[in-house]
C-alpha cells in the first residue's frame, strides 16, 4: 500500500495531468502479470500432490489400462512437470483456455463464466453493505463516546469480529426463513436471495470497517485544526463529516482494501451455505470431487479479482489524500 | 586488559540496567493488564478452557465423545446433556470438550509456526535488504494474492484432511501476513543506535537479529499473535464446516456443526450451543489482545 502511494507520488512527479493516472494504471496492471504466474505456480504446485490418477479419476476406476495409458498421453500428462505448467500458462494466454473440467468434462473457463456475476454481485453488495454500515456507524460512536449508543456499537462489533461467519449465517437462516419465513434459505431466483449472503459475508467486514472508523475519528477530532474549526463556529456537522471524516478515511480505505480478502473468503462460505451458484462453491466443490483445474483456475480468477480490487483502493486513496489530489488537479 | 575489563564492565552495567527495566516494564504491563475488566475476564477464560482441554479425561469419559447410543439420540439440552445429544446419542457438551484439544492446539500451533517462520524471515529480509528482501518480499506478494481460506483450502485438498495438514495449510496462508508486520518493524530498528552498538561490538549478524532486533519487536507480534488465535480457529473452524476441513468423527468444533447441519431445523441447540462456543472463545482470545496491546502502548488508547 504505502509502496503504491509513493510510487504514485513519484509518477505524479515525473509525468503531468490526466495521463499520469493511466500510466499509473497500466503499471499496476503490468506488475499483476508477474503475481498472477506466481500465483498459477503455487496453486499448480500445491495441486500437483493432490493423490490419485488424473486419467483415472476421467474415465473411472474400472476403466482398462490401455485406455488410460492413451488418455494420459493425450492430457499430456506424462510430460515434465515444468513443461505441462508452461504449456498451461501458454494455452490460458493464447486461447483462455483453462483445461478440460475432470468432472463435467466441459472446459473450466465454461463452468466458470455462467457463475462470475453471481459471486460479483455478492463481493460488492458484501462490500457495500459493509461500507454503508461500518463508517456511518463508526463516526457515530466516535461522535458520541461513552453514550449508550456507543457501548452498544462497541459490544457488537467485538462480538461480530468474532462470529464464524457460517454461524452467523445459519442463526439467519434460522431467525429469517425456519421462523418468520420472510426470506428463502438459499437460491438466487431472485434479489431476495442475497439479502442474507450479503448480511452473512459484510457483517463481520463491517464491524472491522466500524471499529477503525471509530478510533481515527477518536484521535482526529481531538486535533488542533479541530478545534480551531470548532472555535471559529463552524457547524459542527460539517466539522465532523468535512474535515475530521476526509482524514480518518485513509486508514479506514487502508482496512477496507486489507480485509477484502477476508470478504472474498467469506463468501465461499456463504455461497455454500445458501447454495449460491458462484465461484466460491464451484472451489468447495472441485476440491471435493478433486477436480484440480477447475480449483487452479478458480483461485486464479479469484486472485485477479482480488488484485484488481486492491489497485482500486490504492487509486481511491490516492483521490481521497489532499496531498496526491491538489497535485492531479495542478497538473490538469 | 584494561579496555577488556572495561568493555566486560561496560557489558555487565548494560546487562543490570536493562534487566532492570525490563522487569519493571513487563510488571507495569501486567498491572495494566488486571486493571483492564474484558481482557482479564478473557485471560482467565482462556488459561481455564487451556487446562480443560487438557485435562478432559479427568473430568469426562472418553466413551461419551465416541460411544454411539441410540436410546439417547436428538435430545435437547438437559442436566444430564449440558449440549444435548447428536444423531448418534453422543453428548455435544462431552465432544466440545474434547474438540478444544483439536480447535485450541489448531489455532495455537499455527500461530507458533506462522510467527517464528514469518518473524524470521520478515527480519531477514529487513536487516539484509538487497535481494534477499527482494526475493522474500515477492514471495509473500504472490502468496497474499490468494485469499488465506482459499489458499488453506487448496492446501488441506492436496494434503489430505487431517489437522496437521489443516496446520501445515493454516501456516502457509498466515506467514506472509507475519512476514511483512515483521519487516516493517525492523526497518524501524534496524538503523538505531543500539542496533549499531551492537554491530560495533563485533556482535555478528545473527546475534544482532536474535538478541537485539527481535526482543524489540515483541510488542506488535505478541498481539497481532493473540488475536491470530481467534482468527485462525475461525478459519479452522470454517474449513471443517465447508466439509474440506478436520472430517467427522473428529470432535472438532467446526466439524460437529457441519455434522449437525442437517438438524438447523429440527434441532438448532445442536449447531447453536458448539458456536456459541466458538464465538466466546475467539472473543477472549480478541479481547485479551486489545487488552496487551492498551497495556503495552497506554498511548493507543481512547
Amino acid at each position: 500500500m504505502y509502496n503504491a502511494i509513493s510510487c504514485n507520488i513519484m509518477l505524479v512527479g515525473r509525468f503531468g495531468g490526466g495521463v499520469l493516472v493511466i500510466k499509473y494504471v497500466t503499471k499496476r496492471l503490468l506488475l499483476l502479470i508477474p503475481i498472477l504466474i506466481g500465483v498459477a505456480f503455487l496453486i499448480f504446485t500445491i495441486m500437483e500432490f493432490t493423490p490419485g490418477d488424473p486419467a483415472v479419476k476421467i474415465l473411472g476406476i474400472e476403466a482398462p489400462q490401455e485406455a488410460v495409458e492413451q488418455l494420459r498421453e493425450q492430457l499430456g500428462l506424462n510430460r515434465p512437470f515444468a513443461v505441462r505448467f508452461f504449456d498451461y500458462i501458454y494455452k490460458i494466454v493464447t486461447r483462455l483456455d483453462f483445461g478440460m473440467s475432470w468432472r463435467t468434462k466441459n472446459p473450466v473457463f465454461m463452468d466458470i463464466i455462467p457463475r462470475i456475476p453471481v459471486s460479483a454481485t455478492l463481493a460488492f453488495l458484501g462490500i457495500a453493505f459493509a461500507t454503508l454500515f461500518g463508517i456511518p456507524l463508526g463516526v457515530l460512536s466516535a461522535v458520541k463516546q461513552y453514550s449508550k449508543s456507543d457501548n452498544v456499537l462497541r459490544v457488537v462489533s467485538t462480538i461480530l469480529v468474532a462470529v464464524p461467519t457460517f454461524w452467523l449465517a445459519m442463526l439467519l437462516i434460522l431467525a429469517f426463513s425456519s421462523y418468520l419465513a420472510w426470506l428463502p434459505a438459499g437460491g438466487v431466483h431472485s434479489y431476495v436471495g442475497y439479502i442474507m449472503p450479503v448480511i452473512t459475508c459484510g457483517g463481520p467486514y463491517g464491524s472491522a470497517i466500524l471499529r477503525i472508523t471509530r478510533s481515527t475519528m477518536l484521535e482526529e477530532i481531538r486535533q488542533d485544526y479541530v478545534r480551531t474549526a470548532r472555535a471559529k463556529g463552524v457547524p459542527n456537522n460539517i466539522i465532523i463529516y468535512k474535515h475530521a471524516l476526509q482524514n480518518a478515511l485513509l486508514p479506514v480505505i487502508t482496512t477496507i482494501g486489507q480485509n477484502f480478502g477476508a470478504i472474498l473468503g467469506g463468501s465461499v462460505v456463504a455461497e455454500s451455505v445458501f447454495s449460491l451458484p458462484g465461484i466460491g462453491s464451484l472451489v468447495i466443490l472441485g476440491i471435493k470431487s478433486k477436480d484440480t483445474p477447475t480449483v487452479i483456475a478458480s483461485v486464479l480468477l479469484i486472485a485477479f479479482f482480488f488484485a484488481i480490487v486492491m489497485l482500486a483502493v490504492d487509486l481511491m486513496y490516492a483521490f481521497i489524500d489532499p496531498r496526491i489530489k491538489a497535485k492531479y488537479f495542478k497538473a490538469e | 586488559m584494561i579496555l577488556q575489563a572495561l568493555k566486560n564492565n561496560k557489558n555487565e552495567n548494560k546487562k543490570n540496567i536493562t534487566d532492570g527495566r525490563r522487569k519493571s516494564m513487563w510488571k507495569e504491563i501486567g498491572k495494566r493488564m488486571i486493571k483492564d475488566k474484558p481482557s482479564l475476564i478473557s485471560f482467565i477464560f482462556i488459561v481455564a478452557l487451556i487446562l480443560v482441554s487438557i485435562f478432559a479425561n479427568f473430568l469426562i469419559d472418553v466413551d461419551l465423545v465416541t460411544a454411539q447410543n441410540g436410546a439417547e439420540r436428538i435430545q435437547s439440552p438437559s442436566f444430564a446433556h449440558w449440549f444435548g445429544t447428536d444423531l448418534y446419542g453422543r453428548d455435544i457438551f462431552a465432544r466440545v470438550v474434547y474438540g478444544s484439544r483439536v480447535s485450541l492446539s489448531i489455532g495455537i500451533i499455527t500461530v507458533l509456526i506462522s510467527t517464528s517462520i514469518g518473524g524470521l524471515l520478515g527480519a531477514v529480509a529487513a536487516y539484509f535488504g538487497g535481494l534477499l528482501d527482494d526475493i522474500i518480499m515477492r514471495v509473500t506478494d504472490v502468496v497474499l494474492a490468494i485469499p488465506e481460506q482459499l489458499l488453506a483450502m487448496c492446501v488441506v485438498a492436496a494434503m489430505g484432511a487431517t489437522p496437521t495438514s489443516v496446520i501445515a495449510a493454516l501456516s502457509i496462508a498466515v506467514i506472509p501476513t507475519r512476514t511483512r508486520l515483521v519487516r516493517s518493524t525492523v526497518l524501524g530498528i534496524v538503523d538505531t543506535e543500539y542496533v549499531e552498538a551492537a554491530r560495533a561490538s563485533g556482535m555478528g549478524n545473527i546475534g544482532i537479529i536474535v538478541k537485539e532486533i527481535m526482543p524489540n519487536t515483541l510488542g506488535p507480534i505478541i498481539v497481532v499473535s493473540t488475536q491470530g488465535i481467534a482468527s485462525i480457529m475461525l478459519t479452522a473452524s470454517s474449513l471443517s464446516y465447508l466439509g474440506v476441513g478436520i472430517q467427522p468423527p473428529t470432535p472438532e468444533w467446526g466439524a460437529i456443526i457441519f455434522e449437525a447441519r442437517e438438524f438447523l431445523r429440527l434441532a438448532p441447540y445442536m449447531c447453536i450451543l458448539p458456536g456459541l462456543v466458538i464465538v466466546v472463545t475467539a472473543l477472549a482470545f480478541n479481547l485479551m489482545g486489545d487488552g496487551l496491546r492498551d497495556a503495552l502502548d497506554p498511548r493507543l488508547k481512547d
